[in-house]
């Protein structure tokens, strides 16, 4: 019933639902798990990196993670090529806009204009939507430390954490019980991994499955956007199962 | 160029001035009463000197632009985010159809942590699209007369008092030395308050 109104994107089923952005989201319900928690000294993405190929060739870049500007960054879940398209275009909209107004741009107006661009691929144009998820993490003068997370729908929401991506209820409600206010940016690191641990097909963490990364502000450096080397990686995953252990 | 605009700065406001006359070549089309100050905002004041019509339409410009920023973002423009637009309107302009607009923008910021002072500036921008920020600043000839002037009358953290006591002392000079030196003067303040007419520019 519902595959005849499947073929154009841009028309309402009878239902009321669009479902192209459905099976969107639906092919990102596949992607590698990302996780955003905020925190009172930074935000923390964090992803699992999807099936490593021993045959694959490392890369110094991560598909996982991206500097937008000096300010904002994203984690990606859903399809690679087009994340790399958005990304891509959200670049350009930070730089164009420091172009114009000789400031970094507002977090905020960077996401909706990205979400503006994701709409539009569900209401016109007669192209599929993107099949992506983003969760933008970002500083401005005016708002501080803030979290976005984004959908193929156009929709975006500010959150305090979030999960996209496979998994992500399950993420979320380990992060529903687990975020507080208090939380430092170290007790982010540790609630990330910990919800990665739960969601992942993996028994044993590696810092090879795994991408996580930190955005800071302080009044001296400004903005700073650091992806955990592998060392510092371990380190974090010693420490957390050592507190697991304990917990058990 | 026969246009007067000076802005002196204090720690917390801005005092703009700016003669009143509308003159095309050797006429006096009007001898007072055009204000050249338009407020842009709450807390923003644009002093344009410049032939009138285009004097006018790109003061509007950039009014208008601002108050759209401000409805689709919920939040107004920092004076340096704007000052920065305005350059930029104009040097794309420039060779292209140039608008032949000399500017001092001067604004009040307040500041995004509560209870916290903000902060006030200004900025010089001429028609060739440079722009500098300054503690004071004139447009056109008025600036051989009174750069000097003001280069010793100024400090840092002048009350609105001793800005003012500056000011008269500026456009006395400009009255008997400048061969255009116009005798009516709006002067227009800007603070955390807001925007303050001092002088009006009606005759």
């Amino acid at each position: 019933m519902a595959r005849a109104y499947d073929a154009r994107t841009t028309i309402f089923s009878p239902e009321g639902r669009l479902y192209q952005v459905e099976y969107a989201m639906e092919a990102i319900s596949h992607a590698g798990t990302a996780v955003g928690i905020l925190s009172t000294s930074g935000i923390v993405l964090a992803a699992e990196k999807k099936s490593v190929s021993p045959l694959l060739e490392p890369v110094a870049s991560s598909d996982k993670m991206h500097k937008v500007d000096s300010h904002v960054a994203v984690a990606v879940a859903g399809i690679t090529a087009d994340a790399n398209i958005l990304v891509d275009h959200s670049r350009l909209v930070a730089q164009r806009y420091s172009y114009e107004y000789g400031e970094p741009q507002p977090v905020e107006q960077l996401v909706r204009r990205v979400c503006d661009m994701k709409q539009g691929y569900t209401q016109f144009g007669g192209l599929r939507p993107f099949g992506v998820a983003f969760l933008f993490a970002g500083w401005d003068e005016q708002h501080g430390l803030q979290l976005y997370a984004s959908d193929p729908s156009g929709n975006y929401g500010g959150w305090k954490a979030r999960a996209i991506g496979a998994n992500a209820q399950a993420a979320t409600s380990i992060l529903k019980q687990e975020w507080n206010d208090e939380l430092d940016l170290d007790g982010a690191l540790k609630l990330a991994l910990k919800v990665l641990s739960k969601t992942m097909d993996s028994t044993t963490l590696t810092p090879d499955k795994l991408d996580f990364a930190t955005l800071t502000h302080s009044e001296a450096g400004g903005v700073a956007f650091k992806l955990l080397g592998n060392k510092r990686m371990q380190k974090l995953l010693d420490e957390t199962t050592l507190d697991n252990t304990e917990d058990d | 160029m026969s246009d007067s605009l000076i802005a002196i700065t204090g720690d917390d406001f801005v005092l703009v001035a700016a003669d009143t006359t509308h003159t095309r070549s050797i006429m006096v089309v009007k001898e007072s009463g055009e204000d050249k100050i338009m407020e842009l905002d709450s807390h923003k004041l644009l002093a344009a000197s410049g032939d009138n019509g285009d004097r006018n339409a790109f003061c509007q410009y950039v009014q208008k632009n601002s108050a759209l920023y401000r409805l689709r973002n919920g939040t107004p423009l920092s004076t340096r985010a704007l000052a920065n637009w305005t350059r930029r309107a104009l040097a794309d302009a420039l060779r292209k159809h140039p608008y032949s607009a000399n500017l001092l923008l001067a604004g009040y910021d307040a500041s995004p942590t509560e209870g916290k002072p903000g902060k006030v500036s200004l900025y010089y921008i001429d028609y060739l699209a440079s722009m500098q920020q300054l503690p004071f600043a004139c447009q056109g000839y008025a600036g051989h007369f009174l750069l000097g002037l003001l280069d010793n009358g100024w400090r840092k953290g002048m009350t609105r008092e001793e800005a003012r006591e500056l000011l008269d002392k500026c456009i006395e000079q400009l009255q008997t030395r400048f061969v255009l030196g116009a005798p009516k003067f709006a002067i227009k303040l800007v603070d955390k308050d807001g925007v303050h007419v001092i002088e009006s520019a009606d005759a």
